[in-house]
């Protein structure tokens, strides 16, 4: 990745970020923490790495999947989908407001770009197999991207599905593990540890990459590492819960907190117009 | 179609029930390369060998994982493929309840899910394979079809019409060769009801084996009991067919459901909910009261959980009685 790009990604990442502070903090409430945490390695795919997407065409046959199993991260793929133009910015402001395309869980049939309905866990995976398992049947030569939670990973259907892909070799599918080490009664490993995760996914005959969640030069080389590897893949994103809002950064537990207009303001030093 | 003398006669039919889905499956699949059937080890139980051969690629066991069965079974259907999910009815279902509500329905998914051995055809499989509650529950999630079919021929027409629905349907079938009842005169057609028999006193209601059973309690209730019990299988329980189900109640006052389930949530439920909106009569039902299912032969359980063809005579007799 050369220097301009790289500033380009690390600027949009906290633009981004901006925004859906911003957005959350409009309505009030919302899972800042896990929106927080995805951001870069999202902006690293939607701005480098995914191939065919077309926001006049938001269901283009041959694009590239992007799922986001941990589901309550919708507003982090709002942030995104809006800036590239996927639906009007404003639409960020009626963020859980009644009659939204924009509901706190992803719905593909609500917002235009997303590729999967998601929010309770461990579904989303299931199905982004069932996407790469389609593209091959279909000769598509496509990637299938998939979020997943750190505490999402205690779901069994998790394990149901990477067992599956891992045992078919699903080399176009890239599981990205969000691994803020927090859930939402506290740590991940004092609730029920999904550690050791690398070897893990390795048993389940995944390809695994372990990289700095916030460091998009490490995640783009990964995902570069992935398509090349032979098998399913997982990359292991290690990231801060509410990373690059302070306020969030600073809390005992962010996984979904109250913002007010001061606290949104201050962090993103939009100010009142 | 004769009033109210059971003409209707059944015998076994030669055909089983799973053998003619699969070998149907594999000729749609054969012009549409969209169908792909996936299972959870029980592909011997389904017949479903036959499709593998034909179609080794589109035939995706997932060993036993429903839930993530349903899921890549969505997976699949946002790429344009038309799965089939089949597993035994509580697996098909139950298990994997929350996988068909959110990934599949809520999602708006076109996938199909066949939930095989309904209620006492579990036999010795017992309280753990035995559904009482499977049509409850699928009925429960919005838009969701949900069919029950009669027999192979029935089974065979039903799944092109199957195949052309653009949304989520169950099917609740028995597997092995049931009481034959149509013949290939049958013009099927999803949300249909059929009337079997003509009858002025009562009608009887029934789905799936329980068909058979309300076409041999009608003749008794002619030969024996000088009523006149008209005969409809609603083998769609949802959409179920109003046109045909009110006018059974504003026709002959009275009805009689029959089912191999539960009659909470079931058939009988689902009866009574459209009947008491639009004519309420006497609604007798013949299910299983609340029970759950446990080992044994389909004859003895029908008699344990009261729903043989004596049974329905005894139901109809009282909803007559209710008339006055």
């Amino acid at each position: 990745m050369d220097s301009a790009e790289k500033s380009f990604l690390t600027a949009k990442a906290r633009q981004l970020r901006d925004d859906a502070i911003e957005s959350i903090g409009t309505f009030g409430v919302g899972h800042i923490g896990g929106v927080m945490s995805v951001m870069d390695a999202l902006t690293v795919i939607y701005y480098s790495k995914a191939k065919n997407l077309d926001p006049a065409d938001p269901r283009k046959p041959d694009r590239d999947r992007i799922v986001m199993s941990k589901g309550h991260a919708g507003p982090a793929m709002y942030a995104v989908l809006a800036d590239l133009g996927y639906f009007p910015k404003e639409w960020l402001k009626t963020l859980n407001l009644n009659g939204t395309s924009l509901p706190s869980h992803c719905d593909m049939n609500k917002t235009p770009g997303i590729d999967m309905t998601a929010g309770s866990l461990g579904q989303g995976l299931s199905a982004a197999v069932g996407m790469a398992l389609g593209a091959k049947l279909n000769g598509d030569p496509i990637t299938v991207y998939c979020f997943i939670g750190d505490g999402e990973s205690q779901e069994g259907q998790i394990w149901e599905a990477s067992m599956f892909a891992g045992s078919h070799k699903l080399d176009n599918l890239i599981v990205l593990l969000d691994y803020n080490k927090m859930q939402l009664d506290g740590p991940v490993s004092a609730i029920n540890d999904i550690a050791p995760v690398e070897a893990k996914w390795e048993a389940f005959g995944f390809f695994v990459q372990s990289v700095d969640g916030h460091d998009v030069e490490a995640i783009a080389d990964a995902i570069d590492r992935a398509k090349t590897s032979g098998k399913a893949n997982m990359i292991v994103l290690n990231t801060i819960k509410g990373k690059g809002a302070s306020f969030a950064e600073a809390a005992a537990n962010c996984h979904s907190m109250t913002i007010t207009e001061d606290m949104w303001r201050k962090e993103t030093g939009r100010l009142k117009p | 179609m004769e009033e109210g003398n059971g003409e209707v006669e059944t015998m076994t039919d030669d055909r089983e029930i799973r053998q003619t889905l699969a070998a149907a499956l594999v000729k749609a699949a054969t012009e549409d390369d969209r169908i792909v059937v996936l299972d959870a080890d029980l592909m011997s139980c389904h017949a479903t060998k036959c499709f593998k051969e034909a179609f080794p690629d589109r035939f995706i066991n997932v060993g036993i994982a429903e839930q993530n069965m349903i899921g890549v079974a969505a997976g699949l259907a946002t790429m344009g493929k038309i799965p089939v999910a089949y597993s035994f009815a509580p697996f098909a279902t139950r298990r994997c309840y929350d996988q068909i509500f959110i990934s599949v329905a809520y999602s708006g998914l076109n996938v199909k899910i066949i939930g095989s051995e309904p209620g006492v055809a579990a036999e010795a499989n017992g309280g753990t394979h035995m559904p009482f509650e499977d049509m409850a529950i699928m009925r429960a999630i919005p838009h969701m079809v949900c069919f029950e079919p009669t027999d192979a021929t029935m089974m065979e027409k039903a799944v092109p019409k199957i195949l052309a629905y653009d949304g989520a349907v169950y099917v609740r079938m028995f597997r092995k060769k049931a009481e034959k009842v149509y013949d290939d005169s049958l013009q099927f057609e999803l949300g249909k009801a059929y009337r079997l028999v003509e009858g002025k006193d009562v009608t009887l209601v029934a789905s799936g084996i329980m068909v058979a059973r309300a076409l041999e309690a009608a003749k008794t209730l002619a030969d024996s009991h000088g009523v006149s019990a008209r005969v409809v299988n609603a083998c769609t329980w949802k959409p179920l067919d109003r046109d045909e189900l009110v006018s059974a109640a504003k026709e002959t006052g009275a009805i009689v459901t029959c089912e191999n389930h539960n009659v909470f949530g079931g058939l009988g439920s689902a009866v009574a909910e459209l009947v008491s909106a639009h004519c309420p009569v006497p609604i007798e039902m013949v299910g299983v009261k609340d029970e759950f299912g446990q080992v044994g032969k389909n004859a003895y359980l029908s008699e344990v959980y009261g729903i043989t063809a004596a049974d329905i005579v005894s139901a109809a007799l009282r909803a007559v009685e209710r008339k006055r």
